[in-house]
């Protein structure tokens, strides 16, 4: 029991016994379920995984992104121009790749450059990026189809795939829980890489970039360097969110990566709370559900399509007031806060008995309850 | 003690520690003056900090302390005069190299990483000891995972010298100012720098934190040269072995402790017109005007 405590502690250990049981219960949950929801799940695999990515850069490094979707559209189109022809068409691995590596070449461009920007110029920045990029989709309308966009021929299951879960489930997975379990293995494994950067050396240098960029520097921390690579991996695994989603929507086309997708995005780990990946993948679910939910309850309650289909965003801006109202650090940085301040008390409690805790100078309580004792009192103390 | 002490890497006797002319010191500022418009802060002012000594920089407020201290770490370039770190000339140097110079400075306002613990605050300082990449960190490889596990053992020794272990796993926001303190310290010693360079380390402390800083000082001395800016008189007559005392941009004495003391200038720079001015900072022990210990 022991040696599994001490096991647990090592991050290696820990992050992988997560991934393998994450894996283990999106099979289970991805092969029991209809395609609809399957179709569902994807969506939330690659929401999850652009927020994932957001997250590292702008929870962990501190730097503002609202042109994410942007890279997700240079992986969109990068996997679309690869699969055009079936016939000439790579394997589905090396698709991925390619997309992932071509938007990290384009974030090392534009991380370069956000390197010296701040805050809201940040902001600008990236936000004529999200603008741009779709412009730039329907501008060379011969190669990337304008504004109709170009169509993915989604690649068919591998026999060695439909073997594999036959053998383990006993039956066919359908080309929607395919795409599903790739979905979802590509989620795991990339949270697997991202929550060993975020633990490690890695991330400890973007965080304290983040905090307080002076000190950092003084550490020896380079902060130009810090800021870049968080930058790029940060659009790379948007441009592979960007491939799935291309793969899953058959489909690369400008109106899918409008604004409102960076915003969703920024949106989903504001909700989610920012700096950790759980609350990426939190804030996925509750941004894909409730849009989902909203709709079929108006629905159901006699309004018609259009009516149903606007009462998403009043649904999403009502969880954003509620949850920056209710819990300001997001739903997961809530929870890790309260365990914080828990622990704190309960360490104060340990260090300083409760009977010397009002004269103890450690304490902050301490000056205050001095001033507020009688003058006659501290007279006397003096001999 | 044999006087060849003074520059190996043994223990130093802190009272013999007078530096020599000739050896290469830990850093030296050759006449070096900064203007900021019109006003020139710091005029071809310059000192040396020995090796192994505790070398102090004093003088009334707006004499330069602060400027000078941020030339010796590269934060500000002087208008002319060198900065020469061991016989070699510091130009150009950008804040993430001083590290690698082993050198390292606390900041007057902290500067913890406020959302990150303790702990990873001073594994922050440590990282100049770390050697794993960005490929053996994603990938958790063997190799990372010892280095990290390294670092976290550097950086809870460092933690338990200055006695604030138990507070490894909580956040310095909710630390007293006391206690961040000596996690800024902390963070500077862990990364074993041959140099440390202290920006008012007592400021905001009580009478008896002082005390346990001063003793905390004079036994780095073994280990690293230490300069340090400060305007509590009693701690820096306490723990340097050497003073260099500015007044308006100018180096105006420059001696031990008690030779500083008895400085005329420096009698008149600090007595001036406002005797009551310095009782307040010091008290009657370490009053320049009457000599300790008498």
């Amino acid at each position: 029991m022991q040696m599994l405590s001490r096991a647990w502690r090592h991050t290696l250990v820990r992050h992988a016994t997560l991934a393998v049981l994450g894996l283990l219960v999106a099979v289970v949950v991805l092969m029991s379920v209809d395609d609809f929801r399957n179709r569902q799940l994807t969506e939330l695999a690659y929401m999850a995984l652009a927020a994932g990515g957001l997250t590292l850069l702008t929870g962990i490094n501190g730097q503002i992104s609202l042109g994410h979707g942007a890279f997700m559209a240079i992986g969109a189109y990068t996997t679309a121009l690869l699969l055009q022809d079936p016939e000439t068409a790579l394997p589905l691995p090396l698709v991925l790749l390619a997309s992932l590596l071509v938007a990290l070449v384009v974030g090392v461009l534009v991380g370069v450059a956000a390197a010296r920007l701040h805050g809201p110029y940040l902001a600008g920045a990236t936000l004529t990026l999200a603008i741009a990029v779709p412009g730039i989709a329907r501008y060379f309308s011969t190669t990337l189809g304008g504004e109709q966009g170009l169509r993915v021929t989604s690649p068919e299951p591998p026999a060695w795939f439909l073997d594999a879960l036959f053998f383990l489930t006993g039956t066919e997975p359908s080309n929607s829980q395919y795409y599903a379990i790739l979905g979802w293995t590509l989620l795991v494994v990339v949270f697997f890489l991202l929550a060993n950067l975020i633990r490690g050396r890695v991330g400890r240098r973007w965080a304290a970039v983040r905090d307080d960029e002076v000190a950092a520097e003084l550490a020896g921390i380079n902060l130009a360097r810090a800021r870049v690579s968080a930058f790029t991996v940060s659009a790379a695994v948007a441009g592979l969110a960007g491939a799935l989603m291309a793969i899953q929507i058959r489909l690369a086309a400008p109106t899918a990566f409008e604004l409102t997708l960076s915003l969703t995005l920024l949106t989903a780990i504001v909700l989610g709370g920012l700096g950790t990946l759980s609350g990426a993948i939190i804030g996925s679910v509750v941004l894909v559900y409730t849009a989902r939910i909203a709709t079929d309850v108006g629905t159901a309650q006699g309004l018609d399509s259009i009516a149903a289909a606007e009462l998403a965003p009043l649904v999403y801006g009502t969880v954003m007031i509620l949850v920056i109202l209710l819990a300001p650090a997001g739903l997961v940085g809530s929870l890790l806060r309260w365990r914080a301040a828990r622990a704190a008390r309960g360490a104060d409690r340990r260090t300083t008995p409760p009977a010397a805790r009002p004269t103890d100078p450690h304490h902050p309580d301490g000056p205050a309850d001095q001033q507020r004792r009688p003058v006659a009192t501290t007279k006397g103390d003096q001999p | 003690m044999p006087a060849s002490d003074q520059v190996a890497h043994a223990t130093p006797d802190p009272t013999s520690a007078t530096p020599s002319a000739t050896a290469t010191p830990a850093l030296e500022l050759r006449d070096v003056t900064v203007r900021f418009g019109g006003v020139t802060a710091l005029s071809a002012a310059g000192l040396r900090v020995a090796e192994h000594t505790v070398h102090g920089v004093i003088g009334p407020n707006g004499a330069g302390k602060t400027t000078l201290f941020n030339v010796a770490c590269g934060f500000l370039r002087p208008d002319e005069g060198q900065v020469v770190r061991r016989g070699e000339t510091l130009a150009r140097l950008r804040p993430h190299r001083l590290a690698s110079y082993g050198m390292s400075r606390t900041l007057q306002g902290l500067g913890l990483f406020d959302r990150l613990s303790v702990l990873d605050n001073v594994m922050v300082g440590a990282d100049r000891h770390g050697r794993s990449g960005f490929l053996g960190t994603m990938l958790a490889l063997p190799g990372a995972t010892r280095d990290e596990d390294r670092l976290r053992e550097r950086a809870m020794e460092a933690l338990e010298r200055l006695r604030i272990a138990e507070h490894a796993r909580r956040y310095p926001p909710s630390l007293p100012y006391a206690l961040r303190k000596r996690v800024a310290l902390a963070r500077a010693l862990v990364a074993e720098p041959t140099l440390l360079l202290l920006d008012e380390p007592a400021s905001g402390l009580s009478s008896e934190e002082m005390d346990e800083l001063a003793a905390l000082i004079g036994g780095l001395s073994g280990e690293m040269a230490v300069m340090l800016v400060e305007h509590h008189m009693d701690l820096v007559m306490k723990v340097c072995d050497r003073i260099t005392v500015l007044d308006f941009g100018k180096v105006i004495a420059d001696g031990s402790p008690a030779e500083v003391q008895q400085d005329p200038a420096v009698v008149a720079a600090y007595l001036g017109d406002d005797v009551a001015d310095l009782d307040a900072d010091t008290g009657p022990a370490t009053d320049p005007a009457t000599p300790t210990e008498a």
